[in-house]
């Protein structure tokens, strides 16, 4: 099975076979550099990047920049969470070949209490229920991706909740390259009882270490929790440094362990002042540990513009300081579900950022003599002394009883406001129980005391007995134990979905934004009301249009009385048939040497220059230099009369040079005076006779072949229009009219 | 608790570090802190590690819940739930895999309860 870039993803072609289905490779896998540290694309010297991919979709201003599409150095991280895995995979898909190389598959709330692993592919709520069959086809799934794509792609979900050991078990046992695992989120965020989640923790640590998966914390999850988020730092290093150890401890190597660390604050706040000591102070403790730089989402909310600032700001600080993972948030995470353009939004703010920033630092070098050297010394500090009186107050469990973490005061300051959780109290309390001497698993990659470990060796060593032996090998020395339940549901599952939504995938069209027909599109305009009456007008106006279940998803303030921003969501509720469409056909260019030979044959002149009051020169000496593949690199003789040149100037020159054709370049104005400068040309041309011996051409970002042709010209071209289109119109129509 | 931020009174005998120092005092007492964490998991377990255990022997999820669930309910998780398997097929002479189903229904606890010594057939 490959995939083609012009066909979709087959969600039941991934399903096919899929209990037979094995991984290619466990384990983490980071970016390539190019072979001598420095990649060479275009013009230019890339420092940070990695090689570049096989197939891709550049940013949109590559288009001046023959299509480049540099990949920066870090991993990049697009965070999936549709709820239906199987519209997940086209995200996927289209994420990669924006340049993300980590999927992290949200998992559906309420996971992390479920005491098991849930089976089949129910749907879920804001994420996906992380299951074998989900877990297996998302594997199956990128690993086509990256063939297409031409580069590894990691699969991350979480390790976290009341059934870590056995998600451990599963991502071990199916090639998930990434995960979180962090025994403080269960117990501060989730109210999973703390003894039970550090003892699990170590078992699925240990697990993760078999496989290979690089591990990422939970720590960020203070900044968006606590009240002033930017208080927390101290605390944040603590508990970066509790995962860390403990990861340590059970067998973690160092370069599996991610920290993930999110620039606490946000503009309007003086951001960088606060994030920069903070990402230093981290960066210096944590030596050898790898940094998963993640965006803010705390201060999010509707508007996707300011967050997208945020995020280059955070951006920024990853540039000055480092990020081996760069994760990305979608920007519309405060306002809805991420929807897939969103996704591939955040993946190209990330891409962008880090390229534009590429080698910066060779340029611009932090000033740790200062006050950033202050700012960090006092962090580090400060967090020495939270550290001491974790020992004081008698240890880690003590701690959180008594409210040490996600207070918002600034360390030593305390608010009284810290989660505290009872030590007996939370979910799966009163389930661990000591371990009998005679205590036995026989199994691979397990924590802790084991009787009859003794003189045996784990499956990874290469030669003697496996403690595995004594039942013939257990599922991560021997896959084929490893027991597939499909689907426990009947209806509630993806083979259901995808039957329901065939049509939208196959025949008929629908806007959309999450799921196969969900239908769901936007509006932006701008009422020119006070809020509070443009909110109603807006329902009203989507419901005018027939948009179904409207809600306005972003209002904001242009002014008190002048005018209110509105982006509003709902769905369509009719379908396009592709079918019924009338698409013009595509225009056959004739090939580069059969122009060349015709001109060679038949040598003509143009003369070409910018109408109207306009200076704008850049697309018509595209169309026109030999250099960016134009007219002149076929032998046509070009007359450029240059900027804001009259119409009755570019006629007369074209007599004067006896010139086969006009070709004026125009912008779209406001009075249609670009229609009237097409118009004049026509004209002139007919007053003096010579209409017929000319081809008329106009060309600009907005023109259309339509109003070309409404105002008396031959051909209209717009944005995108290369040197090589012009001339084969005008050697066909040449040979037509003879002329 | 409620503190005014007191740093500068508390940072006295940190003032004097070199940031080495600094950066090895934290961790230091980050073992401090987690070491006792760590003992604690080496020698408990829990229903989901031996659900995972018994995942690793090759049975589902499913049959994994049902047999922890009896361990639990007879207090045998202590041992090790894929110890219990084993020590049942040992008894009855079948494969461990036969021997995990019955105990998942439910069968063959008494003969558990004998082996470790908690009851008599």
């Amino acid at each position: 099975m490959k995939l083609e870039p012009d066909v979709k993803i087959s969600p039941e072609e991934i399903l096919k076979d899929l209990d037979k289905y094995r991984p290619r490779r466990k384990g983490w896998t980071w970016r390539k550099k190019c072979e001598d540290g420095t990649c060479q694309l275009g013009p230019f010297e890339y420092r940070e990047a990695s090689e570049p991919l096989k197939k891709s979709v550049p940013l949109p201003a590559a288009k001046s920049f023959a299509h480049i599409d540099p990949q920066p150095d870090c991993v990049i991280t697009s965070e999936i969470a549709s709820g239906r895995f199987e519209d997940d995979l086209r995200r996927m898909r289209m994420a990669a070949w924006h340049g993300a190389d980590h999927i992290m598959v949200i998992r559906t709330a309420g996971q992390s209490h479920y005491d098991g692993l849930i089976e089949g592919t129910p749907e879920g709520i804001g994420g996906v229920p992380i299951t074998r069959k989900q877990v297996r086809a998302s594997r199956k799934a990128l690993d086509l991706i990256e063939d297409e794509v031409g580069r590894p792609i990691n699969f991350h979900s979480y390790i976290s909740g009341v059934a870590g050991p056995e998600i451990a078990v599963l991502f071990a046992e199916e090639g998930v390259n990434g995960a979180h695992q962090d025994p403080q989120y269960n117990v501060l965020y989730r109210n999973v009882n703390m003894y039970r989640s550090f003892v699990d923790a170590a078992v699925a640590k240990k697990l993760m270490v078999s496989a290979g998966i690089l591990q990422i914390d939970g720590a960020h999850n203070a900044n968006a929790t606590a009240r002033e988020a930017w208080k927390v730092m101290p605390e944040l290093l603590v508990q970066h440094a509790i995962n860390c150890r403990y990861s340590e401890l059970v067998g973690m190597p160092r370069e599996n362990i991610a920290l993930s660390t999110v620039p606490p604050t946000a503009p309007p706040a003086p951001s960088m002042r606060y994030d920069l000591p903070y990402g230093v102070a981290l960066r210096q403790l944590f030596k050898g540990f790898k940094m998963r730089a993640q965006m803010n989402t705390k201060y999010m909310e509707s508007c996707t513009r300011e967050v997208t600032v945020t995020h280059t700001l955070n951006l920024l600080l990853s540039r000055l300081t480092s990020a081996d993972i760069q994760s990305t948030i979608t920007p519309d995470e405060g306002r809805n579900v991420p929807w897939h353009y969103n996704s591939i939004h955040a993946v190209n703010t990330a891409k962008q950022a880090l390229v534009g920033m590429d080698g910066l630092r060779d340029m611009v070098s932090l000033n740790l003599a200062g006050e950033l050297g202050e700012r960090v010394r006092e962090l580090k500090e400060r967090a020495v002394l939270f550290m001491e009186e974790i020992v004081e107050a008698g240890g880690y469990f003590k701690a959180v009883e008594e409210g040490f973490f996600v207070d918002s005061g600034f360390y030593p300051g305390r608010n009284n406001d810290g989660i505290q959780r009872d030590p007996l109290g939370g979910i799966g309390s009163d389930t661990i129980v000591k371990r009998d001497d005679d205590y036995f698993a026989p199994v691979c990659h397990h924590f802790g005391q084991n009787s009859q470990l003794k003189g045996l060796s784990e499956a990874s060593s290469a030669s003697g007995s496996k403690v595995c032996d004594i039942i013939n090998g257990c599922t991560l020395c021997d896959a084929d134990k490893i027991k597939f339940i499909d689907e426990l549901d009947p209806d509630d599952n993806a083979e259901t979905r995808l039957g329901n939504s065939i049509e939208y995938r196959q025949s008929v069209l629908k806007p959309e934004a999450e799921w196969a027909g969900d239908g769901i599109a936007t509006l932006t305009f701008l009422l020119p009301i006070s809020s509070d009456i443009a909110e109603f007008a807006a329902l009203d106006i989507a419901r005018r249009l027939g948009m179904d279940e409207a809600e306005v998803i972003n209002m904001q303030v242009m002014h008190p009385s002048e005018g209110t921003l509105i982006e509003l969501k709902g769905k369509i509720g009719f379908t396009i048939n592709p079918q019924d469409l009338k698409i013009p056909p595509r225009e056959e260019v004739l090939s580069e040497d059969t122009i060349r030979q015709e001109v060679f044959k038949t040598p003509f002149k143009v003369v070409a220059g910018t109408v109207g009051e306009d200076e704008h020169s850049v697309g018509m000496r595209e169309i026109l230099d030999i250099k960016h593949g134009g007219l002149e690199g076929y032998g046509i003789g070009c007359h450029y009369l240059g900027t804001s040149v009259s119409v009755e100037k570019m006629v007369d020159a074209a007599i004067e040079l006896d010139a086969k054709a006009v070709l004026i370049s125009t912008i779209i104005t406001h009075n249609d005076a670009h229609r009237q400068s097409m118009r004049k040309l026509d004209q002139i041309c007919r007053e003096k006779g010579i209409r017929d011996k000319l081809v008329l051409i106009a060309g600009g970002t907005q023109v259309t072949n339509e109003i070309a042709i409404a105002e008396g010209l031959d051909r209209g071209f717009g944005r995108g229009t290369k040197g090589h289109d012009v001339a084969s119109f005008m050697i066909k129509k040449l040979s037509k009219t003879g002329a | 608790m409620l503190r005014e931020d007191d740093f500068q009174k508390r940072r006295n005998h940190l003032e004097k570090l070199s940031d080495e120092q600094l950066e090895k005092r934290f961790w230091e007492y980050a073992d401090k802190v987690v070491k006792p964490l760590v003992d604690l998991a080496e020698n408990h377990t829990s229903p989901s590690i031996e659900r995972s255990v018994l995942l690793r022997m090759g049975f589902s999820s499913l049959e994994a819940g049902d047999i922890v669930r009896h361990c639990q309910k007879h207090g045998y998780l202590g041992k090790g739930a894929g110890n219990v398997v084993l020590k049942l097929a040992e008894l009855k002479k079948i494969d461990y895999q036969q021997a995990g189903l019955l105990l998942a229904k439910g069968n063959g606890w008494d003969e558990i309860a004998v082996i470790f010594g908690k009851g008599h057939l």
